[in-house]
């Protein structure tokens, strides 16, 4: 099943996946670079991940056109592992972080992901873009004016590139800007850092190695704290990707499948020496862009970025710093959700709120699951005090019999509880109180208890007091929709009764 | 079962092959007495891409920026194809018309024609399709790209055209004394399609023992159950390459045949034996599944 794919997935757009594979690869080599400095690993553990995992998805991932590789959001959170306890430890938690995500997609938790509300969404890759550009910033503090000239002629180059006649859209303007850079320092034999300078590149292919960590309890310790949110930020955004690329290409996607697919990707890297790594947005919209969609591009990505690495170390090394961040700060404005802003104005503010909590947590926290978690736990607040307005109580008094009937009609849970036991009046002196409660529906057992209380309360007022509809008002206390699913049984419950 | 539910399905997509399917549903269809539906789907060929932009920037918008413009350019291509498909069904809806059917129904759909298929499986009664659709139409070496997938999916009659519309007057079963090709005389002989038709019901057997005396009770069956006229026939040999002369030998209109008993890998091993007859076959091939 993990295995299988279908023959157009591969074959069927060729040319536009090789071409598209190559744009990708070229761009990911400055992305994987960064990001292992980002994590404080030599720049071969990370473009050893992008490689083996585009190449793992390429075959196991459920949504073809998605390209995974090292990623920033996984980087940020290894920074203290790597600096506490060493790389062995971040291999053997990148392999922990596979085999999390691969039980994850057994128990089919990418069906989850529709909790992960639209704001969510947005603040997620807005706060994705903010960490992307302030990772940044160290390579741009310090330094002399060269590096800002360097940076902002970079910028330059990969916007107003496209723009010339013939050669512009058919040369990837990054790669330009990395060339003409490169040239650039090397001819004027400018002192300024370059890739070579943050550690180790890569000179042959990847090895396979097992984690040299002790396989102890304490181990695992170490490691699991790490593991989970990896795991779970790895899958965020690989789903979150996988959608937008669902949106984009206007095809479906197999979530559960992406997750295995995942994991099985981190746990070849983990085994390769590579740092752990999901889906890319601002890569795969450029896979997109350029005309990938099947499989065939990411592999392509992912074989053609090793090659080149290795070919042309000691040329990637000469590449300039300031090159890459152009290119990085290329990928977070791609990547920010400007029209987020724009409708600021338009949507309505809880909204708003969810997307600015969701993306202030991510930054201040540098870690992407508190801030989706904050997100949709808001997300989820607002939905219930909405939904608690859909409740009121009308009644009317039979003075000849000194009856009151109360008619209860809406949602009753945890958040309209309070509303629905202030809309009876026990101040009232009648001899008996009627409550109807054919077309309310009690939610939970704090709605039930509500009702114990009102009844009691009018009781020890001396009332008599009948309840109707109450079978049917229960029936919405149901832990699962499963056997209520089909319309009849959903009129049931929400309908009039 | 409610026949007003089981139509006569024709796929139709504008090749050579359309109106023949045309044809034949027609006549399957006033012969069996149920309705005919045309189906033309607009296959969206995803997987290729519509626009390729390798200047491989991303900035402000770019992502709002490029699903405007992959949708403004689906839409195109959509709004064209829907048009073409459309003139289609209506052309060949004036032919079944004239040829007697009185009322087709037409439909057309989005996606893939196999996954269509198997959601409308329950609707069909007999499908009829052409042997290559639009991309294969000169290549007559070859059958359609979806076709064995279609017949490995579902489970109900499929006849495969693949030449022009004549009525069948003489039917051949290839019979091979299995379990579905059991079944398949169990519907042929309940079925009014074949009634007052001259059946061959060929054997091909591996060893010279079999006798036409042997095929008596099979042939009784469809004389009595379906009206049917029966010439048994034993021949000794490699079944496709037989039942292909003895077809050419007495003039036969359509072959009767039960379709992929065995797994695709068996198939994949050894060759399978109805592809082999859909290749060879000049005749449309009638698959009972």
């Amino acid at each position: 099943m993990l295995f299988l794919s279908k023959k157009q997935d591969w074959l069927g757009n060729i040319r536009g996946d090789v071409l598209a594979g190559l744009v990708v690869a070229l761009a990911l080599i400055p992305e994987a670079i960064a990001f292992s400095i980002i994590a404080g690993v030599d720049p071969k553990v990370g473009l050893y991940a992008s490689f083996c995992i585009a190449v793992i998805t390429a075959f196991v991932g459920g949504r073809p056109g998605m390209i995974s590789a090292a990623t920033g959001a996984m980087a940020l959170l290894m920074v203290t592992l790597v600096k506490d306890h060493g790389l062995q430890y971040l291999l053997a938690a990148t392999l922990l972080t596979g085999v999390l995500q691969i039980i994850a997609g057994y128990l089919k938790l990418g069906s989850l992901m529709s909790f992960v509300s639209r704001s969510v969404v947005t603040g997620f890759v807005n706060a994705l873009a903010i960490l992307i550009f302030m990772a940044q910033l160290p390579e741009l503090t310090h330094v002399t004016w060269h590096v800002y000239a360097m940076t902002t002629g970079g910028l330059a180059i990969i916007y107003l590139f496209p723009y010339l006649p013939v050669i512009g859209k058919s040369l990837p303007s990054p790669l330009v800007c990395i060339v003409a850079l490169t040239c650039i320092a090397i001819y004027w034999q400018l002192d300024i850092r370059t890739v070579g300078d943050m550690g180790e590149l890569p000179d042959t292919l990847p090895v396979f190695l097992w984690p040299e960590v002790p396989l102890t309890l304490e181990t695992l310790q170490i490691i699991l704290p790490y593991s989970v949110p990896l795991a779970v930020v790895g899958l965020l955004e690989s789903l979150m990707t996988a959608t937008i690329i669902d949106d984009l290409t206007d095809t479906p996607s197999d979530k559960n499948r992406e997750c295995k697919g995942q994991g099985l990707a981190n746990i070849g890297a983990g085994l390769l020496g590579g740092m752990a790594g999901c889906a890319m947005i601002g890569q795969s919209v450029i896979n997109i862009k350029s005309g990938g969609r099947g499989r065939l591009s990411t592999l392509i990505a992912g074989s053609f970025l090793l090659i080149m690495v290795v070919f042309l170390d000691a040329w990637i090394s000469k590449i300039p710093m300031a090159a890459l961040v152009s290119v990085m700060i290329m990928v977070s404005i791609g990547t920010f959700s400007w029209s987020s802003i724009a409708n600021l104005k338009q949507h309505p503010l809880s909204t708003n709120a969810v997307m600015l909590a969701t993306v202030t947590v991510v930054v201040w926290t540098h870690n992407l699951a508190f801030g989706v978690f904050v997100g949709v736990l808001l997300a989820s607040l607002f939905f219930a005090n909405k939904i608690s307005h859909f409740m009121y109580v009308e009644s009317e008094l039979d003075e000849a019999n000194s009856t009151r009937t109360y008619r209860v009609i809406g949602q009753i849970f945890f958040n309209s509880a309070d509303k629905f036991i202030a809309a009876f009046d026990f101040k009232e002196a009648v001899d008996k109180v009627v409550i109807d409660l054919h077309r309310a529906h009690f939610w939970d057992i704090t709605s039930v208890t509500a009702l114990d209380k009102a009844v009691i309360k009018f009781r020890r007022e001396g009332a008599d007091v009948e309840l109707i509809g109450m079978n049917e008002a229960t029936t919405t206390i149901v832990d699962r929709f499963g056997i209520h699913d089909k319309p009849e049984e959903i009129e049931k419950i929400i309908g009039g009764h | 079962m409610n026949t007003n539910t089981n139509r006569v399905l024709a796929c139709i997509d504008g090749s050579i092959l359309s109106e023949a399917v045309c044809d034949y549903a027609a006549w399957i269809a006033q012969r069996v007495d149920a309705p005919l539906k045309l189906l033309h789907m607009i296959d969206h060929h995803h997987e290729t891409a519509a626009i390729s932009d390798l200047s491989g920037n991303i900035g402000l918008g770019s992502q709002e920026h490029l699903l405007e413009e992959l949708t403004a350019v689906e839409q195109q291509r959509s709004k064209l194809r829907l048009q073409q498909g459309k003139l289609l069904l209506q052309a060949a809806k004036e032919r079944v018309i004239q040829a007697g059917i009185a009322d087709p129904d037409s439909n057309q759909r989005h996606g893939s024609l196999v996954e269509s298929l198997i959601e409308l499986e329950d609707s069909i009664r007999v499908l009829v399709i052409g042997i290559r659709g639009k991309v294969h139409e000169n290549q007559p070496d070859k059958i359609g790209a979806k076709l064995e997938s279609i017949i490995r999916s579902l489970h109900k009659p499929i006849l495969v055209v693949n030449d022009a519309f004549k009525a069948p007057q003489r039917i051949m079963i290839a019979y091979d004394g299995s379990k579905a090709a059991d079944k398949a005389i169990d519907i042929v002989a309940t079925s009014p399609l074949y009634k007052g038709l001259t059946c061959h019901l060929v054997y091909v057997s591996k060893d010279a023992t079999a006798t036409e005396q042997w095929l008596q009770p099979v042939a009784d069956k469809l004389t009595s159950a379906g009206g049917i006229e029966v010439i048994s026939k034993i021949l000794l040999g490699k079944p496709d390459q037989l039942l292909c002369e003895y077809q050419d030998k007495h003039a036969i209109d359509m072959v009767v045949m039960g379709a992929f008993s065995h797994t695709r890998i068996h198939d994949l091993l050894l060759g399978s034996f109805t592809a082999k007859m859909l290749l060879n076959n000049k005749k449309p091939l009638l698959l009972l599944r």
